[in-house]
């Protein structure tokens, strides 16, 4: 499995050099684009350590006694923090030497479950990421992720559990593909609507996510309910065969669905850099004045976009459920659809930049669970920091001035967003 | 062209191709359909249809129970929608079109509402008021994008600034026990996120949706955040005091009008005050018509010697100021704690009324009742043991605000230069 990882990888790099090549004349090193993204996330957690130390009642406390224990508590507070963010995200590293001194199978996947546990959290992300990023790179900016994931996961697991008697290699992937029906027809209207009437996709797709929130709340608690729930929202649990393959034995939930998601990516890959779809979809996206002019459709192009945006969030959806949870209650998604904006425009609308910043944010999330336990910092902190970046990234100016970066010789690439009317 | 001339005018053209006058007439004679085939075929003979028209607990301006024959009253509503429909595909309404639409909207939920109280009794006032108080938020948001859209900048952040406003507005509220304090906690922490989208968008030119979007999502995670970390566990962060009904004298005793608008709470009366200050800023000061220069021809108002950038700022700001009261509103005028993702959004159904009301302070404020009457349907139909399932019936303003923004956005009604970060040459 690393050997594929390491192959794709190495794919998308060659990839970014041509497309650097062909399209900015200029080779840069791959750290200089990715200077930015770093620095902003270095920033963004220098920030959440401001906020850990402003907001704990006993660093104030501290203070009042004098300055420097103010300050000792400041740092270990976050230092506590932090350790545990780590510990939970990646493994405590003693542990995890000692144990692959031991020779003992379990105690080796026990000390290595953080990391792989924080791959399980990646794996909606990256899909989720992608699909914002698809949108990004045609001019649309989807923020119905969240919605489009809903539907996909509540398609999943209808087909999940109640079709009975097929094998595993039909089922699991006939209800993976009907997650991600699922979700590309919740793409398919705000994309439909945006190239026939020209209504904004950013309030469409915010207006289909509540109306998937209530209606997957109406179908867990109704159609689709778990007969033994007692009027909870949840729906049955997934045949065996529809079950997407854990790697190891419980608690460790790493699972297929990780590499099918590093295959999609490199599938988006493929289209949008290989094909003349992805070509037009492209140039759609950076200049719709242009794609009008070569006599491009932007209608067919927007549509199919959204639908394939959509697909993919459907599958975030689908995969949560088929990989992990099995069974589908309403609070499935902790906010994948937003964070994956963040994701998208880190990763610069690029797959493998998409998956590098997923494996990220999944690492972070599942870093914050532990760190909410040990010191009781709400996850919710992940959201502030996730905005954060969002800035420095969205503004590199303003890291540029706080690093003292210099400015790069050529304007960077712009993602064209569009008003309220639609197509100008 | 229409951008210069938007400018120079008051009025702005409103041009109303063919297809769409005729897709307004068949959305107009559907519904006229829609009222015939579902509700008047359903309904028996001598079905009555009681509306009580005073709001519970009032008892300034009482009205008489208004009872109506349903099968009757259903007739009238639909040959009412076809009638407006008919004409609307033959001739058109120009630019009463939107107008028309609204009035049919109208007559589908009235109709739908006699339809579902025929032999049963429903208290309309009450639920006119209640549309009244939801309504307050989705207007207040419509004028806060007006604000800041007429100047140039898409907003879209106006959920997030709600949602903080709403948070700072019980925190200081409850700290200082004194609500205008609140109010004013609440104002000052949107004007601050509104500065930071300023500076994103105006100097850095960040694209403007992505500005909006990293406030939205710092609000949420940061009210998040701060609500679990004090606010759930420290009661007196949460508690703040309400504005309370204030009656209007004189005014609250008209009958059904008093009760439904003239006796609600501050943020009401500050609705109406401010749609009247922002009707005549905009349009009839030098002021508004240098805001609006700015978003229709940056440039043209650069060269008059109009501070492009200045007059954003101040447009967002203002924005933002507008966006605090509207989130101040569900703190301390509907629920009288923070919740989280409390805002529920209200702030992006805003942007929708503001662009149904044709970027005009009234027809949003129009729109903005539309939903909030829509959406206090939902809550009192339950009440009615209506058989539709409620979250249906939640779902219903985020349908309305999809099939308004399919059906009324038009070519060149947004502000021009919207979006489109200025740069000096």
């Amino acid at each position: 499995m690393t050997e594929k990882k390491k192959d794709l990888g190495q794919e998308i790099l060659k990839e970014i050099n041509q497309d650097q090549a062909e399209t900015e004349h200029v080779r840069k090193p791959f750290l200089g684009k990715a200077a930015i993204p770093l620095l902003a996330i270095v920033t963004g957690l220098i920030i959440g350590a401001l906020l850990i130390a402003l907001t704990s009642q006993s660093v104030y406390a501290a203070f009042g006694e004098s300055i420097g224990k103010g300050f000792s508590q400041a740092f270990s507070e976050i230092g506590t923090a932090y350790k545990a963010l780590f510990t939970g995200a990646i493994g405590d590293p003693v542990r995890m030497i000692n144990a692959l001194g031991s020779d003992d199978a379990k105690e080796i996947r026990q000390a290595f479950n953080p990391i792989l546990e924080s791959l399980v959290q990646s794996t909606p992300y990256i899909f989720a990421g992608l699909a914002v990023a698809l949108g990004f790179r045609s001019g649309l900016f989807n923020i119905g992720v969240e919605g489009q994931l809903f539907i996909g996961a509540a398609c999943a697991t209808f087909v999940g559990y109640s079709i009975t008697g097929l094998p595993a290699w039909i089922h699991m992937p006939l209800a993976f593909l009907a997650g991600a029906l699922g979700g590309a027809f919740w793409g398919f209207i705000p994309g439909f609507l945006k190239a026939k009437t020209g209504g904004h996709e950013v309030i469409n797709t915010i207006m289909m996510n509540w109306i998937a929130f209530r209606l997957t709340e109406w179908l867990l608690s109704g159609p689709m309910t778990r007969p033994s729930s007692g009027g909870m929202p949840i729906s049955p649990i997934i045949e065996k065969s529809a079950e997407i393959p854990q790697f190891f034995p419980s608690p460790i939930r790493f699972h297929l669905g990780f590499f099918i998601a590093l295959v999609v990516a490199y599938v988006i890959w493929w289209i949008l850099f290989k094909t003349t779809w992805g070509l037009n979809l492209r140039t759609v996206g950076t200049n719709p004045r242009a794609a009008k002019y070569a006599g491009l459709s932007t209608t067919k192009s927007i549509i199919l976009a959204m639908s394939l945006s959509g697909a993919l969030a459907g599958m975030a959806g689908a995969v949560q459920i088929l990989a992990v949870n099995r069974s589908m209650a309403l609070g499935l998604s902790s906010g994948y659809g937003f964070d994956s904006i963040a994701l998208a425009l880190i990763g610069n609308t690029h797959p493998l930049g998409v998956v590098l910043a997923s494996i990220l944010f999944g690492t972070l999330r599942n870093g914050a669970t532990r760190m909410m336990v040990v010191s009781s910092i709400p996850i919710d902190i992940v959201d502030v920091v996730q905005a954060i970046i969002l800035m420095f990234v969205a503004a590199p100016a303003i890291i540029r001035s706080i690093y003292r970066l210099r400015k790069p010789k050529q304007e960077e690439e712009q993602i064209f967003l569009s008003g309220w009317g639609g197509q100008s | 062209m229409t951008t210069t001339s938007g400018v120079i005018e008051h009025k702005r053209i409103v041009e109303i191709s063919t297809p769409r006058k005729i897709v307004m007439g068949v959305v107009e004679i559907l519904i006229g359909l829609l009222i015939y085939l579902a509700f008047v075929a359903k309904t028996s003979e001598e079905a009555l249809t009681k509306f009580v028209m005073t709001p519970g607990g009032i008892d300034q301006g009482l009205m008489a129970d208004w009872i109506l024959p349903s099968k009757l009253t259903l007739t009238i509503l639909a040959v009412i929608s076809l009638a407006i429909g008919l004409y609307q595909v033959i001739r058109g309404f120009g630019k009463w079109t939107n107008l028309m639409i609204g009035i049919c909207a109208l007559c589908l939920i009235f109709g739908f509402l006699v339809w579902q109280a025929a032999d049963k009794s429903l208290n309309l006032a009450g639920m006119l008021s209640s549309a009244v108080l939801l309504a307050v938020p989705i207007t207040l948001g419509a004028f806060s994008g007006i604000l800041a859209e007429r100047s140039g900048i898409i907003n879209i952040s106006i959920e997030g600034m709600m949602l903080m406003a709403s948070m700072a507005a019980a925190v200081v509220g409850s700290v200082t026990k004194n609500a205008w304090l609140g109010l004013l906690g609440g104002i000052l922490s949107s004007i601050l996120l509104a500065l930071i989208l300023g500076v994103l968008s105006i100097k850095y030119k960040v694209n403007q949706t992505i500005s909006g979007t990293v406030i939205n999502i710092f609000s949420t995670g940061m009210t998040a955040f701060i609500s679990q970390k004090f606010l759930q566990h420290i009661e007196g962060l949460n508690n703040p005091k309400m504005f309370s009904r204030v009656p209007l004298p004189g005014l609250a005793d008209i009958p059904l009008i008093g009760p439904i608008l003239f006796n609600q709470n501050l943020f009401v009366y500050l609705m109406f005050l401010i749609l009247i200050i922002l009707q005549v800023a905009l349009f009839q000061t030098r002021w508004g018509l240098r805001l609006r220069s700015v978003g229709e021809h940056p440039k043209a108002a650069d060269t008059l010697g109009i501070n492009v950038i200045k007059t954003r700022y101040m447009g967002v700001i203002l924005s933002g100021l507008v966006a605090g009261i509207a989130g101040a509103f569900f703190t301390l005028g509907s629920v009288g704690r923070f919740d989280e993702g409390m805002t529920a959004g209200k702030g992006f159904i805003g942007l929708a009324a503001m662009i149904f009301g044709n970027w005009m302070p009234l027809g949003a404020m129009g729109a903005g009742m539309l939903f909030g009457f829509a959406d206090a349907i939902g809550s009192k139909l339950s009440l009615l043991g209506s058989t539709i399932p409620p979250q249906f019936m939640a779902m219903a303003p985020y349908l309305i605000t999809m099939i308004v923004l399919a059906g009324f956005i038009g070519k060149g009604q947004a502000p021009a230069a919207e979006g489109e970060p200025y740069e000096k040459e």
